[in-house]
Parts: C-alpha cells; sequence; structure tokens
C-alpha cells in the first residue's frame, strides 16, 4: 500500500513521518499546492508549523489546493491520520470533533508519555491490544483537546476516543485524557503525540510503528476482501 | 563617474559616533585617496567593528591549531565541516548572541539561533541539531529569571518552528553574569563532501540574488553599537538595534537554499548576519578577489523611504545573497517562488576589487574591497595579571552548619541552580524532530545522533556525538587551566559516549580586551585551548569571539564555550550515564585529584575564588579517555558519567537518578579522614564514574587508573555511603530527585 504525507511550508515532521511509513508500506510526499493525491490508499497530515501557525494552528493550512482533495478522499472513506500539528488542521477543517487549545502551562513541551489504548477495533489500532500501553513522544504547544459537554458525551458515546493519556501522564490538560480522537465514520483519526517519532529502538519506543501497521494491515485485508 | 562627493562635516565627528577611531578613520580616508560619505562611513564601522574585524583577537587566534585529518572546512567561512565517513561531512559552528539577549532575550535568542542555522546551511548542509549555552545571574535575581525564561522560550520558538531538534546545552548561574547574559547558539548540518559550498563570488558578469525576508530598519547598527561595546545605562533605548526574528520564513528560506543547491543552480551562497548586506557581500567579494556592484533602488523594502546606507547595513534577518550564472537567474527564480520566497537580482560581479554601491544608477559609495575586509587595523593587546581579585566572592548559600556535612550537602549540591535538573529547560525544546536522536539531553553527556546507514532498515548505524561545555567561573579562577578543563570536559563527555573527536568550534565570550586584566585572561585562556587542542589533535574548525561582554558592575566571567563533535563506529552502542543493571560493579577511573577551591561547594560556602587551579596532566587525561571510549564501544562498561560540578557524590547520585537504580559506595580507605570532602564533592579534570561487570571493569585497570567504589542496587532504591570509621549515610532516590527537580522548577514555574 501507498501512503501520501502533506507538506506544507512550514512542516517540520513529514520526512519522519514518510520514514514510518516506509517501514510498512511505500510512501510518498503531496504538496500543498497540488490537487492529485497521486492515487494514494491512506493519507499522512504530518507535525509542524503549518504556515508557521501563523492566525491559529491550522486555520491557514486547512485552506491549501490540497486539502481540498484530502477531505473529498475522507469523505470518500479513505482513511486519513493526523498527527499533532496535522491533527490541528483536521479539527479546523471540520473532519474530527473538538478543538485544540494551548498547553495548561502555555509551553512547549517534549516529553515520552504513556497512552492506553481505548479502542482496537478501528483502522488504526487494530494493531493494538484494548487496554494496552504504548509509550509514545508528544512534543507540541497547543495540545488540549476541549469539545462542548454536548459534543463530549456523544465522541465518547460512540467510541471516537481511542488513546488516551495514562495516569499523571496528561501534561497539557486535555479533556478527559483525550490523546486521540476518530471521527463517527472511522476513517479519520487524529492525535498530539507522534507515532512516527516511535518507530525504531535506536531512537527510543516502537509502540508508535503499530499506528502505521495498523493502517496498512487495514488496507491490505480491504484489498484482499 | 564621478566620485561621490562626501557629506558636509556633522558638530559631532561622526565617525566616533559609529564606535571608530580618529587613527581609524584617518586609515580609512588614506584608503579611499579621500573622506568617506555617510554610505561608506557606516559600512566601514560595521566592518572594522570588533565584531566583524576581530581587531583584539585576530592575533591571538592563530595561535589556534587549525588542521586535523578529519578537517574538511576550516575557520573563515560561514561553518567549518569535517568528514564523518562515508563521503558525508558535518558542518558546525558555534555564535554568541549575547548583548541583544540582554536587551531583548526572546528575540536576541531567537535570532541567535536563526543566524546560527543560516551559518549552516549557507555552506550546504541541512541542519540536524542545535545546542546552547546559556549564562545568566543567580536565580535570586528577578531579572535573571526574566531573562532565562524569555532567553529559553525564543530558542524553542525558533528552533521547534523550523524543524531542527536542540539536542544538548549548558546553562549555569553566576553573579557576574547578572546584567550581561550570555547566549550561545551551536548549530550542526549534515552534506555529502561535494555538497559543502563556499561564499566566495566568482565569475564576472554573474548575477547577485538577494532571496528571503525583506529589508527593514531593524538591527541597524547591530554589530558596532550592540556587539562592540559595554552595556550600560540605557539599554532599553537599544532595543530598536535588535532584530526581531520569523522562523517560518527561516524554514522556507532553509529549504529553498537547500533546493537551490541540490540542483546545483548556484555559484556560492552566504547569509546575511551582522552587518548584513555590507558585511555580507564584501566577504563573498574578497574571498573570490573580485568586485560587486549593488543597486540598493533594487532590494525589496519592509518600509518605503529606507536610505542607501540604511539598506546597506540592515540587519533584518532571514536573507541569503548567493551567486548566480546570468542563464540560471530565471530556474533560482522559480524555486524561490515555489517556496514562497522573494528574490531580485540586486547587482553583479566585476572584475574591479571595488565594491560599488548605486542607487538609481547614481554611484553612492565606491570603496575597495580590501580596504573594507582586510585593512582594518590589528590591535596588539597589552595583557597584565590582575594583582588583585576581579570577582566578588559569591554568596553563601549553605548553612554553616552543613558546612563539613556530607548528608546534608549533597542534596543542597543537587538543588543548587548549576546542579540541579535540566528538565525544565530542555523540555521546552523538540529534541526528537528528523527522528536522528539515539540519546536524548538526560540519558548520556553527550547528545548522539544516528547517520545515515547504506542499509535501508536494520543495519548498523554510524552516528556522530556532541556536547558542549565551558564553566567561566573555573576559567575566572586560572583563565590558562580553566579553558583546558572545557576542553577536556567536551572530549570526556564525547569519550562517555563512545565517540572520538574530529573537531570544536568556540565562542570566546570575555570583557573588554582594552582593559589589561581583561587581555590577560584573554590570552591565557586561547593558549590554554591551543594547547589542549593540541594535546588532543583535535583542530578549532571556527568559531566566534564576543568581547565588551561588561556591564556597570564589570566583567562577566572570562567563558570560552567549547563545542565538540565526535564520531564513533555503532550507534546503538552508544553509552549511557545511568546505572542500569542491579549488582553491576561501580569504579572511579581516571587520574582524578579532585579540589574544592574553586568547586560548587565553595560556591554555595560563599568562597572566594581561588587564584589557579591545580596543574592537569592532559596527556594521562587523554589517555584515560581513549580507554573509556574503547570500553563503550566494545559494550565493557554499562554506564560512563564524568565526574564535573559537583564532583563524586553528585555523579554518583546522576548516574543513580539517571538509570532509577540505588547503589552502596564504600569509601573507606579511599582518602585521609581530612580529604573526605575534596573526595566526595571536589572537582578537577579526568574523572569517570563507571559501571559494568566487574570482571570487565577490572580488565580496564592493566590501562587505566581505576578503583572499585561499590555496587549498583543492593539497597532500597538509595544511594548509600559508608565512610571511613565506618560511618553511613544514605539518601532515597526519591529525596534525591526531589531535590535535583526542584532547583530550577521553582525558578521557572514559581
Amino acid at each position: 500500500m501507498r501512503f501520501g504525507v502533506l507538506r506544507f511550508p512550514g512542516t517540520c515532521d513529514e520526512v519522519d513521518a514518510q520514514l514510518a511509513c516506509e517501514r510498512v508500506g511505500e510512501a510518498t510526499i503531496l504538496w500543498h499546492g497540488d490537487r492529485d493525491l497521486q492515487g494514494v490508499d491512506a493519507v499522512v497530515v504530518p507535525g509542524g508549523f503549518s504556515y508557521g501557525d501563523y492566525l491559529r494552528v491550522g486555520a491557514i493550512a486547512r485552506f491549501a489546493p490540497i486539502m481540498e482533495s484530502v477531505i473529498a478522499f475522507a469523505r470518500e472513506g479513505g482513511p486519513v491520520l493526523g498527527i499533532c500539528n496535522g491533527f490541528q488542521v483536521l479539527c479546523e477543517a471540520g473532519l474530527l470533533p473538538g478543538a485544540l487549545l494551548p498547553n495548561r502551562t502555555l509551553r512547549f513541551v517534549c516529553r515520552q508519555v504513556d497512552l492506553v489504548v481505548e479502542h482496537a477495533d478501528t483502522i488504526f489500532t487494530n494493531a493494538c491490544a484494548e487496554g494496552e500501553r504504548l509509550s509514545i513522544p508528544a512534543k507540541h504547544t497547543t495540545g488540549c483537546w476541549y469539545a462542548p459537554a454536548e459534543l463530549h458525551e456523544q465522541v465518547e458515546a460512540n467510541g471516537q476516543v481511542l488513546l488516551r493519556y495514562a495516569p499523571g501522564e496528561n501534561f497539557n490538560g486535555s479533556l478527559a485524557d483525550v490523546a486521540g480522537v476518530r471521527n463517527e465514520a472511522g476513517n479519520v483519526f487524529g492525535l498530539m503525540p507522534h507515532p512516527e517519532h516511535a518507530v525504531d529502538p535506536l531512537t527510543g519506543s516502537t509502540d508508535g510503528l503499530k499506528i502505521f501497521q495498523s493502517i496498512h494491515d487495514h488496507s491490505a485485508a480491504r484489498a484482499a476482501a | 563617474m564621478t566620485a561621490p562627493a562626501p557629506d558636509a562635516p556633522a558638530a559631532v565627528a561622526p565617525h566616533r559616533a559609529l564606535g571608530l577611531t580618529d587613527v581609524e578613520y584617518e586609515l580609512i580616508c588614506d584608503k579611499l585617496g579621500r573622506e568617506p560619505n555617510a554610505v561608506e562611513l557606516s559600512m566601514f564601522s560595521l566592518m572594522w567593528s570588533e565584531h566583524c574585524a576581530y581587531k583584539h583577537s585576530k592575533q591571538l587566534l592563530r595561535q589556534l591549531p587549525t588542521d586535523g585529518p578529519y578537517l574538511l572546512m576550516g575557520p573563515g567561512e560561514n561553518a567549518g565541516a569535517v568528514d564523518v565517513g562515508d563521503g558525508l561531512a558535518i558542518a558546525f559552528k558555534v555564535e554568541s548572541h549575547n548583548h541583544p539577549s540582554a536587551v531583548e532575550p526572546f528575540q536576541g535568542a531567537a535570532t541567535g539561533v536563526g543566524g546560527i542555522l543560516r551559518d549552516v546551511f549557507a555552506v550546504g548542509a541541512r541542519p540536524i541539531a542545535v545546542l546552547d549555552s546559556l549564562r545568566f545571574g543567580e536565580l535570586d535575581s528577578a531579572r535573571s529569571r526574566y531573562l532565562l525564561e524569555h532567553a529559553v522560550a525564543g530558542i524553542g520558538h525558533y528552533g521547534n518552528s523550523i524543524g531542527v531538534p536542540t539536542i544538548g546545552g549548558e546553562l549555569y548561574f553566576e553573579g557576574p553574569y547578572e546584567q550581561n547574559c550570555l547566549v550561545n547558539a551551536m548549530a550542526l548540518g549534515i552534506a555529502e563532501h561535494e555538497r559543502l559550498t563556499r561564499s566566495a563570488a566568482t565569475g564576472p558578469g554573474n548575477a547577485l540574488v538577494l532571496f528571503g525576508a525583506l529589508t527593514g530598519r531593524d538591527g541597524i547598527g547591530g554589530a558596532s553599537v550592540l556587539a562592540s561595546a559595554e552595556l550600560g545605562e540605557g539599554d532599553a533605548d537599544k532595543r530598536p538595534t535588535v532584530q526581531i526574528g520569523d522562523p517560518f520564513a527561516e524554514k522556507k528560506l532553509m529549504e529553498c537554499s537547500l533546493e537551490l543547491l541540490d540542483r546545483e543552480l548556484l555559484v556560492s551562497l552566504q547569509d546575511l548576519g551582522a552587518a548584513g548586506l555590507t558585511s555580507s557581500s564584501s566577504e563573498m567579494a574578497s574571498k573570490g578577489g573580485l568586485g560587486l556592484d549593488i543597486h540598493v533602488d533594487r532590494v525589496p523594502l519592509r518600509e518605503p523611504g529606507m536610505e542607501p546606507f540604511e539598506v546597506m547595513v540592515s540587519e533584518s534577518q532571514e536573507r541569503m545573497l548567493c551567486v548566480v550564472e546570468p542563464e540560471r537567474v530565471d530556474e533560482v527564480l522559480a524555486v524561490c517562488t515555489k517556496w514562497e520566497t522573494t528574490a531580485t537580482v540586486i547587482g553583479e560581479v566585476t572584475d574591479s576589487g571595488r565594491l560599488r554601491v548605486l542607487n538609481d544608477g547614481e554611484v553612492v559609495g565606491d570603496m575597495p574591497v580590501e580596504a573594507l575586509v582586510d585593512d582594518c587595523p590589528l590591535y596588539d593587546l597589552a595583557p597584565e595579571k590582575p594583582s588583585a581579585p576581579i570577582y566578588p566572592a559569591p554568596a553563601r548559600t549553605l548553612l554553616p552548619a552543613a558546612d563539613t556535612d556530607p548528608h546534608a550537602i549533597l542534596p543542597e549540591l543537587l538543588r543548587s541552580a548549576n546542579v540541579a535538573d535540566r528538565r525544565p529547560v530542555f523540555e521546552q525544546y523538540d529534541c526528537l524532530v528528523q527522528s536522528r536522536t539515539v540519546r536524548r539531553p538526560d540519558e548520556a553527556d553527550a547528545a548522539v545522533l544516528a547517520l545515515p546507514t547504506t542499509d535501508a532498515i536494520g543495519g548498523t548505524h554510524p552516528a556522530i556525538a556532541v556536547s558542549i561545555d565551558g564553566s567561566g567561573r573555573r576559567v575566572a579562577c586560572d583563565p590558562y587551566r580553566g579553558t583546558i578543563e572545557a576542553v577536556l570536559e567536551c572530549a570526556a563527555n564525547l569519550a562517555c559516549v563512545g565517540a572520538e573527536p574530529l573537531g570544536l568550534t568556540n565562542c570566546l565570550n570575555f570583557g573588554n580586551p582594552e582593559k589589561p586584566h581583561i587581555a590577560w585572561q584573554l590570552s591565557e585562556s586561547v593558549r590554554g585551548m591551543a594547547d589542549a587542542c593540541r594535546a588532543l589533535d583535535v583542530p578549532v574548525v571556527g568559531g566566534n569571539v564576543s568581547l565588551y561582554n561588561e556591564g556597570p558592575e564589570g566583567p562577566i566571567y572570562p567563558t570560552p564555550v567549547v563545542g565538540m563533535v565526535g564520531r564513533l563506529p555503532d550507534a546503538a552502542r552508544a553509552g549511557r550515564l545511568g546505572f542500569t543493571v542491579e549488582g553491576d560493579a561501580i569504579a572511579l577511573a581516571g587520574p582524578f585529584t579532585p579540589s574544592l577551591p574553586g568547586s560548587e561547594l565553595a560556591k554555595l560556602r560563599g568562597e572566594p575564588l581561588p587564584d589557579g587551579l591545580p596543574e592537569v596532566d592532559v596527556a594521562a587525561v587523554r589517555a584515560a579517555q581513549e580507554v573509556v571510549r574503547r570500553a563503550v564501544r566494545r559494550g565493557e562498561i554499562r554506564s560512563a558519567h564524568d565526574v564535573a560540578e559537583g564532583g563524586l557524590a553528585v555523579a554518583l547520585a546522576e548516574c543513580c537518578l539517571g538509570g532509577g537504580h540505588g547503589a552502596r559506595v564504600d569509601f573507606r580507605g579511599a582518602g585521609a579522614e581530612g580529604e573526605r570532602l575534596e573526595m566526595l564533592f571536589g572537582e578537577g579534570a579526568g574523572g569517570f564514574v563507571l559501571s559494568g561487570p566487574r570482571p570487565t571493569v577490572a580488565a580496564l585497570a592493566r590501562e587505566l587508573q581505576l578503583t572499585f567504589v561499590g555496587e549498583v542496587g543492593g539497597t532500597d532504591d538509595a544511594l548509600a555511603f559508608t565512610l571511613d570509621g565506618d560511618a553511613t549515610m544514605s539518601w532515597p532516590l526519591a529525596e534525591l530527585r526531589e531535590a535535583r527537580a526542584r532547583g530550577l522548577a521553582d525558578a521557572i514555574d514559581g
């Protein structure tokens, strides 16, 4: 299978995401000004500071030409993964519920955190076990997930929260310890921690690889069906 | 062409206001054969400033060895570079941004990072790491806490946003930095050998293209007004001379520059830093032995109505200058458009040997390049060792009752600002982006970055290691030996991860060199650095000098900051500092002769700085480092940590906390009763704490002075000492962790 990894001006983690994808499949960088997704099987919106995070995180990238195609791809059921800034972009694009607010300390924090897998029967977590802990680094200034009570209730009721910070690990103040959330249809997923930075024992843990493996396995199963 | 007419003489001699002496002004008139006009005078004042001309340090710096077996590019280019094997080069350099940071810490530190990154990608290398070296006054001062908070935020803001990891650094708090903080930033980049790019302008008729941010009035006179004079009253008025950074613009500029080089569209490339267009253009012309015509009216401006001299001296950030063959200009402009980066042909290379500034076709400045770049007079220093102490004794912070009680001293040292956990600072930096970080800031004595491997996935990765260090207080005690210690400390840090030093970069932060005692500190320090570099066979690949670091209350501690880069063959074997396996033997290794004067404990006790430090046997230290390096590479030891601030007891505590294991340490017979404190808390070069299986560690004793002092674990998560007279004492790790965590966290979050 082939992943497409977006590159906006100011994106920083696209090469990291590409390398992570290439551990389980192929990967192509997609330029923000193009509209052609080049037939990829899944899209990764990577981390960084698209358009300098000016105006509001993710607010400008959401209007990039490539995002029109990503939104259409998502509406047709294509798998889309948003990491950190990518999560923020997908929330701004209305593909994911809630919003990301500044961390409660108002500071950038880079820290290895433990996450708990809430649901394993999804496109993005099928290589994990329910209740499994994943050690993955997080690094951001604006990662406090928030949703109004009614929306939050709905998200929880639908089982859309796939990852939560383990007890004591929620440094950004996210509502209900939410670290990663999917859309109602289940084909779009965003998380603040960086699974692409946890794919090699040399540079830390390999727990993040399970996210990419899950997307790959889902795609392979669908192709076989 | 008619020679530009000199401007009408002003009431106060304008050259003095710009920092030039009367003699220097006469020399400029002599070189031009006339009086300079306003444009020329402002350009000369920058090029002949201390910051650009190194007029008080150039002669001294000639002592430093600048060649070695791994050297690819030495001093003189935007950054130096060493060979790390497989056809790859690492380019690196450290630079100061002290005075801007003292005036406006957030922007000063941010643009310091931006500037050093441009130096690295200007030589064609993709930046892969940033480190920073910071000095502030004591943490009980509100000004120091303000400077710390904002400088750290500025470094994070810039480095994080641009996608270059900040992987290490160092941080000290000492009274003499109260008014004049130090912010030194180091960057490393990676390139294939043949991609290394020089800055010499070649080929008369080639186009000169300026690309990046628009040119504004910010930073005008930064090099001469801020960087080359002492700080004092009215520094708030200097705020307009601090530049404003835009990391998003730099990110685009960096990707654009690297793509231009990838596509081989450029003849040469140079960044615009201090003294802006003046310095970058004249350096390019000088290196190529050619001339340049610059049309200031073609420079895209941020605000209308800027004078030609303002365009030439503006220090607006995020700009680059390149030389392009005429037939490639369109392609270059297209790449810049892709990256949303403004690019303009602003001039051309000539064979005149002159830098000409034109405005709407009229010549408004015309100077021989040589006069601007090479003819600034160099000054001999008049060093004189001071007869009385320059620095007051530090304020006592330890309760007198604790003076000789190790049980009370250890937590106090761990809590003290220079020893406490750096996590509250380094957590504000992204240390992971680019996926190369093998050792993060608290995992080992040096940061380790994996290099690409020829096997796609799973092969052996060679790696580089990097460390930055320089304790100003030790250098203040003894500029010669203190500087040797700083170089040895960096090499020791590299040894602890298994890396062999390849080259170093330095930033010499000193006071006013026109004062004899500062001149003495500077010349002794450079002599020490030269001797240490020769003894280790490590060349200086480039660096920076920052002088006039003085406030109203006196000079800073003399602070030579050393950044050293090394290589290790297998990243998977990179050393760690923390104890990892219960039952491992713990050894103190190396030619270590600890002493208390000048130590962190002496500081806590409020003792005055000693006049001199003990002699260091550099050859013996080097030999010990080689044995440690080899043992780490072979996997014979499981942890290695060098003994530094706070001495052996602090090093042991750090090893326990780093690995999450307690230790039982037996000091009986290790020293006479009266030497107990020296042994536990004394400092000096050459000591390592090693742990590993007893037989393999014991085997090292054939080549290395080594004493077994204890065992990992064997206690209930505590560090326990047995001392002479069978006195015992122990500390729960939780207590030590809390003490070490609080030191900086209280100041930052408080």
